[in-house]
């Protein structure tokens, strides 16, 4: 790819990749073009090198060997491939599921400590009382006439034990219709402990384990229904009680965010903990004021990725981008430091920020640079931390070239902030708060279904174009679209996250019911580890009623379209499993080198679970496929077609 | 919602809090905190926020809260661009709007700015209790609040005559551009009051909170919903009361606030201005907001929007015939001709006849009809007898078919009918008249409707109609002894004599806990339902509401417990009652819809009962009126001591016979002892207390247990000889 709106069709990103290019800044792109040809092997999935007699590799054109050294086959080979990944993505989004948890417990003994000595020494506490007393309930904890301390204590050691638990089954199971979870326990899909179900998949996959494709894919599913019924959702239920859940607020995104006079203080990655604390500690008065007397008009905190959605969607903040945009930040010139937790951040940051005077600053112990300034960020440190790395950058506020500043001036409005508890207010108000109007809305036809779209972004697809061509495409079809992570933002620079858009873009029936309610066709909810807000959601549908008795009975369908993460793997399979139709765009998974397992997985599989996989790299058939499967889903509910 | 009108909701919304919260500012400024306010005969405190927060406001200063809470609904105006949602704000709006009406309706009791001229203003808890058996049985179809006034008064006229000739009870009131439908309605002369199904609420947009504070206490009384418990209410009225809003004229903001709070009870709004329409359903069953610009298309889409099931009678006749005209009177300057009553002798016989001698739909008049009265006469002697033949007929249904004599001729628009048997009276108006009405339109409403609700056991109806003298004296003394005859047969009936009793489950659909059993010697709590019209209705409908009881074996004779009835009662009351007594008050009563003619109570101190119908709205000696005690005992619960019944109970000799029956009782007022009299006073003798009645306390000597218990010990009455009841 040579053109730079081959690149992406965002204009930030293409001002930002221009500048880049003029001076001279490789990006992401031009390491993409340095690794052509791609490995077909592994895009194929058919090498392995699990065991030292490898590596092998399979002659896809069945001439040459069919079976490694130790006699694994393709099936063999791209299933354990795939179930790897799957471990990995599901290892990602779970472990950050542990250290929220871990942050309730420790809230806990601060409480305990906080008694006994007076002192308070962190700063979290509990935000929603209420959704803390229904989780606390939900694990059978009492909380009358107990103290948030005692709470927290008995909450926090439940659900860490739902890391360690070696028999039973998770508890957030529970959430799924009854159906779901009989179809889970016959098929013996239901995850058991969170740390358990990673570790045995990996075991299954170690030289001379598991050989039957099917067997190891059963293995990869219990894994990754542990991430998104167990690890992604006790992320999200735990930083809604102690960072407060998100209500329907109003954000800017896209480069333009960032401000030419202001101290920018990017926050990207993953976990919110930290950057939550660095919210407030980019109003804290003494720094602002530091801020100004080095001539800034003030501290201006945007995010990047996934960080930024969570303190988008509790604070409003404003995202500056999506995961390819992360460099062409720092490309601006304008940022003065980049504060980065985990996942999704690139090495070539460090390279880039050395191009200008932003500081790239790591804060977790688990994701560090060599030669890169790192804060180790504990929660007994949390505001400490975030004030020293907010203070780094305003001090490195006169450091800036201004002659080398160019901030693209594109920024769009979007309304974010949805979450499973909200849409029952949004619908109903305080008194009847209720999921009636969706599953009245579906049922009439006026909504086609539901759709979610979700993932990453990924060089080798000009960048934003899939998620926004497939979403604008779902909306005319009436389909409303429930979004997550860099697909979310991708589609808000493209102003598809603002009410106004329903007009714009969305079919008759979809407009009906934004104009009725007040909301954009597309619904932000949250980080990609917030795709569990998707499942629970889905799970009030059927409990509504008069959409089926099981989560495959909806007439709903997922896609990644511009994935790139493991962990998007493992999100795509525990909606397979949990019976959602899941296309994955960009390359397909490294599975085609196992016609077997290919067709087990888009096709055979559905008779299993009720769900499958399809692969496209076309957005308007993503799209086609997508309504296609929605219609099949309305026409066995015996519901009327679309009503427009 | 669209933004335009939720913005519009949250604006009225604001307005409408503030009146509110200056008006009672006021209020407690002149009257100070502690002074009563209450809406007049509900025991239900200020209803809706009894029914939603579990409240019970009594003064000035308890309403505070109550505002305090309506403000915290109140949200931001949705900004022009880039809103946030706004359905759920605009609804939380409507709910303020419905708390602060009520506490500004209130505080206008107090102030006695209501009722307003020529408006019934507060609905009491009797009102809806009375058309609670009515709505049940589906001659009331639905209700529609109307607000605002037609572009004329011929509009406004039939629009709401559209309404009645479908059942649907009207509530009219507001106004638009100075001038309220209640006006336009008095200005064409059309009778207005709950016998009509035409009831004006008051003049402006505000008092429209009667009609939802009366729907809600429904949730209440019959749903056997408890006080706080909100959700459930508002899914009650919106499953259950088949109510709408019909806006005529320009929607202001105060309209939409108050539409907003109707659409949270489930109540959709139709209008007829070019609003924006709310199509989503989910918080009403069907669309929320719709327009209707075509008068001649308006009630059938409000009908359509709300899913009200309408069940029109289709009678050949020149006149409109439903049974919202049933309670229309036609007044002596209406009066083309009338029989009966003082006028004339005449009568109304219904008995059945061999196949051959009934010829289905023939209608004879012998004699005069009304328009070849002799000059200046207004009245004429007049027989109305109907044959029928069926083969499923009984003797013993007879009577029941021709009790709907009464209201059969009444649903005819321009018709009176009053009283039975020998004792009635019709009258015919000027107006029907000219619109053709002649005597035999009185056989083929019959024809028609008798085949309509009695097809199950009526194969073939025919109706002669005599007004000569001579013909209606021969005829009726033919009549009067078959009267006789059926009257011995019913008061030999007991409950002892037959082996199967019927249940009455018509009120589920309101209270969907209850269960009654009807007994010879123990008629429906209603006073609608003995047990023989429980076995036609059997008859008719195999598979409806009253279903046969083979009593079983008998567990407590005294407390009138059998086997099968308690297994039937646990079954349908959905297992929350597990025994039910027929003749005691005290242990497993039954428990009542909310529909119940009288209530029973009991008053420890002087070891008596007392009873209270329903239209008695004064204190009784157990320190509660009607409406408080019936709070006390609707929506399917037992509760023992309390029970509510049907006024003819009261003469069984299956009187809470378990506690002693009739000489337990202690007090009832005045004119229930006028309206049972000879029939009470039989019974009294009966039991061998020839004075008891005399000796029962009344309003006029008692409303307080000091009273009461000195009244007793004066009179002496046998409670004092009877065992503790506690």
């Amino acid at each position: 790819m040579s053109k730079i709106e081959e690149k992406s069709i965002d204009l930030a990103t293409q001002e930002a990749l221009q500048k880049a290019q003029d001076e001279n800044i490789k990006t992401t792109w031009d390491r993409l073009d340095c690794q052509q040809p791609q490995c077909g092997f592994g895009q194929l999935g058919s090498c392995c090198t699990v065991c030292n007699m490898g590596p092998c590799r399979i002659d896809p054109f069945g001439e040459g060997a069919q079976v490694g050294v130790c006699g694994a086959n393709v099936d063999t080979i791209a299933a354990r491939n795939l179930a790897r990944k799957v471990a990995v993505g599901a290892s990602a989004h779970s472990d950050h599921g542990r250290d929220v948890a871990h942050t309730l417990a420790l809230l806990a003994q601060e409480g305990e400590h906080k008694h006994a000595s007076g002192t308070h020494t962190h700063n979290y506490t509990i935000v929603d009382t209420e959704k803390f007393h229904k989780l606390a309930k939900e694990f059978g904890i009492n909380p009358e006439n107990k103290s948030k301390e005692e709470i927290a204590k008995e909450l926090s050691k439940k659900l860490l034990e739902e890391f360690g638990k070696q028999e039973g089954e998770l508890a957030f199971c529970q959430r799924a219709p009854q159906k779901r979870q009989q179809l889970w326990r016959k098929l013996g899909l239901t995850p058991r402990g969170i740390d358990r179900e990673v570790v045995e998949l990996l075991h299954t996959t170690t030289m001379g384990v598991d050989n039957d494709y099917k067997n190891i894919l059963n293995t990869a599913m219990r894994c990754a229904l542990s991430d998104g019924w167990g690890g992604s959702m006790i992320a999200t239920e735990v930083q809604d009680i102690i960072l407060g859940s998100p209500q329907p607020i109003r954000g800017k995104v896209n480069l333009g965010v960032l401000k030419e006079n202001y101290v920018n203080i990017v926050v990207h990655g993953h976990e919110p903990v930290l950057s939550e604390m660095a919210v407030k500690a980019a109003n804290d008065p003494e720094l602002v004021k530091l801020a100004k007397s080095y001539g800034a008009e003030g501290i201006n905190l945007v995010g990047i990725c996934c960080t930024a959605n969570e303190v988008l969607m509790r604070h409003g903040v404003p995202v500056a981008g999506n995961f390819l945009q992360q460099e062409l930040a720092i490309v601006t010139g304008a940022v003065e430091v980049m504060l980065v937790d985990v996942q999704c951040i690139m090495p070539a940051l460090h390279e880039v920020s050395n191009c200008f005077h932003t500081k790239l600053i790591t804060t977790s112990s688990k994701a560090r640079f060599p030669g890169v300034m790192h804060i180790d960020f504990t929660i007994d440190n949390a505001y400490e931390t975030a004030k020293a790395i907010i203070k780094a950058g305003v001090e490195n506020f006169p450091n800036r070239d201004k002659q080398r500043v160019s901030i693209p001036k594109h920024e769009m409005d979007l309304v974010a902030g949805f979450t499973k508890e909200v849409v029952f207010n949004i619908l109903g108000g305080q008194y009847r708060s209720t999921y009636q109007p969706l599953n009245d809305a579906i049922v009439s036809g006026r909504l086609r279904g539901l759709a979610g779209v979700v993932g990453c972004n990924n060089p080798k697809q000009t960048h934003d174009l899939f998620h926004t061509v497939l979403v604008k495409e779902l909306i005319k079809n009436d389909v409303l679209v429930l979004q997550t992570g860099c697909s979310a933002i991708a589609c808000a620079k493209q102003g598809l996250l603002i009410p106004e858009a329903a007009k714009l873009y969305a079919g008759k029936g979809l407009q009906e019911i934004c104009e009725a309610v007040g909301i954009p066709p597309v619904l932000h909810l949250g980080a990609c580890v917030d795709n569990s807000r998707i499942l629970t959601a889905a799970s009030h549908v059927i409990a509504q009623g008069g959409l089926g008795e099981d989560l495959s009975d909806i007439p709903a369908a997922g896609c990644a379209p511009e994935w790139m993460s493991e962990k998007a793997i493992t999100i795509g399979l525990y909606f397979v499993a949990s019976g959602v139709y899941t296309i994955f765009g960009a390359s397909p998974f490294a599975v085609l080198g196992s016609k077997n397992l290919t067709n087990y997985l888009t096709n055979e599989i559905e008779g299993v679970v009720g769900g499958c996989f399809a692969f496209s790299d076309d957005p308007l058939e993503m799209a086609r496929l997508m309504i296609a499967h929605i219609d099949k889903k309305r026409q066995a509910l015996k519901l009327k077609p679309a009503m427009y | 919602m669209s933004k335009i009108v939720a913005t519009s909701v949250i604006r009225g919304a604001k307005q409408i809090f503030k009146e509110a919260e200056t008006f009672l500012n006021k209020a407690i400024k002149e009257k100070g905190p502690e002074q009563k306010i209450s809406f007049p005969e509900t025991a239900f405190y200020l209803p809706m926020a009894n029914a939603l927060l579990g409240v019970k406001v009594e003064t000035l200063k308890e309403a505070l809260p109550i505002l305090e809470h309506a403000k915290s609904l109140l949200p931001l105006d949705p900004s022009e661009k880039v809103w946030l949602p706004y359905l759920g704000d605009a609804l939380n709006a409507g709910m303020s709007t419905l708390f602060c009406e009520e506490i500004i309706m209130a505080l206008r009791y107090l102030y006695a700015q209501e009722p307003q001229k020529d408006c019934i203003g507060f609905f009491s808890d009797t009102i809806m209790r009375s058309l609670g058996i009515q709505l049940v049985d589906g001659r009331m179809a639905g209700f529609a609040a109307i607000l605002g006034a037609a572009p004329d008064n011929k509009i406004a006229v039939e629009i709401v005559r559209g309404f009645q000739q479908r059942n649907i009870l009207v509530f009219v009131g507001s106004s638009s551009n100075g001038r309220s439908i209640i006006d336009q309605l008095i200005e064409e002369n059309v009778q207005m009051g709950w016998d009509n199904y035409i009831v004006p609420y008051g003049r402006d947009t505000l008092s429209g909170i009667y009609p939802l504070n009366w729907a809600i206490r429904s949730a209440l009384t019959f749903g056997g919903i408890k006080p706080g418990q909100a959700e459930k209410c508002l899914l009650y009225t919106k499953e259950r009361v088949f109510a709408f809003g019909l806006t005529l004229g320009p929607l202001d903001d105060l309209k939409y606030a108050t539409g907003a709070g109707a659409i949270n009870m489930g109540f959709p709004i139709i209008a007829d201005t070019d609003i924006p329409e709310i199509k989503p359903s989910g918080i009403t069953t069907y669309e929320a907001l719709v327009k209707e610009l075509d008068y001649k298309k308006i009630v059938q889409r409000c009908i359509e929007v709300r899913g009200v099931k309408v069940k029109v009678a289709s009678v050949a006749i020149p006149v409109a015939y439903a049974a919202a005209f049933e309670g229309e009177r036609v007044r002596k300057e209406q009066l083309h001709v009338e029989f009966g009553g003082k006028a004339s002798a005449a009568f109304e016989f219904l008995s059945t006849n061999k196949e051959n001698e009934v010829e289905d739909g023939k209608v004879e008049i012998i004699g005069p009809d009304v328009d070849a009265l002799p000059a200046g006469a207004k009245s004429l002697p007049l027989a109305i007898i109907v044959d029928v033949y069926g083969r499923k007929m009984q003797r013993d249904f007879e009577p029941i078919l021709e009790r709907q004599v009464h209201r059969f001729v009444n649903y005819a628009m321009g018709l009176m009918h009053v009283g039975q048997r020998d004792m009635n009276w019709i009258r015919i108006s000027k107006d029907a008249f000219a619109k053709g009405f002649r005597l035999k339109h009185i056989g083929v409403i019959l024809h028609a409707m008798l085949h309509q609700e009695y097809s199950a056991i009526v194969d073939k109806i025919q109706v002669k109609l005599y007004t000569k003298a001579e013909d209606v004296d021969k005829l009726l003394g033919a009549a009067k002894k078959v009267f006789d005859e059926r009257d011995s047969r019913i008061a030999g009936m007991t409950d002892e004599s037959i082996d199967t009793y019927y249940s009455c489950l018509l009120c589920q659909s309101f209270a969907p806990n209850h269960v009654c059993v009807v007994t010879p010697e123990r008629l429906g709590l209603c006073g609608a339902y003995s047990w023989l019209d429980a076995k036609a209705s059997f008859e008719i409908t195999p598979t409806g509401p009253n279903q046969p009881i083979p009593k079983g074996a008998t567990l407590d004779a005294k407390l009138g417990q059998w086997e099968n009835v308690n297994e039937f009662v646990r079954q349908k009351s959905n297992k929350s009652i597990d025994k039910v007594s027929m003749y005691s008050l005290m242990d497993s009563p039954q428990s009542s819809c909310g529909c119940f003619e009288c209530i029973l109570a009991i008053i420890p101190e002087v070891n008596g009962v007392m009873i209270v119908h329903r239209d008695f709205s004064g204190m009784t000696p157990c320190g509660m009126s009607f409406t408080t005690l019936a709070g006390s005992v609707g929506g399917g619960v037992q509760t023992p001591g309390f029970l509510g019944v049907g006024k003819l109970y009261i003469i069984s000799k299956k009187f809470i016979s378990a506690e002693g029956g009739l000489k337990r009782l202690v007090w009832m007022p005045k004119e229930l002892k006028e309206l049972l009299g000879d029939k009470l006073k039989k019974r009294c003798e009966e039991i061998g207390e020839p004075d008891l009645l005399e000796r029962i306390a009344d309003e006029t000597v008692a409303t307080t247990t000091d009273e009461l218990s000195a009244y007793l010990e004066k009179v002496k009455h046998p409670v004092a000889s009877l065992e503790p009841l506690m």
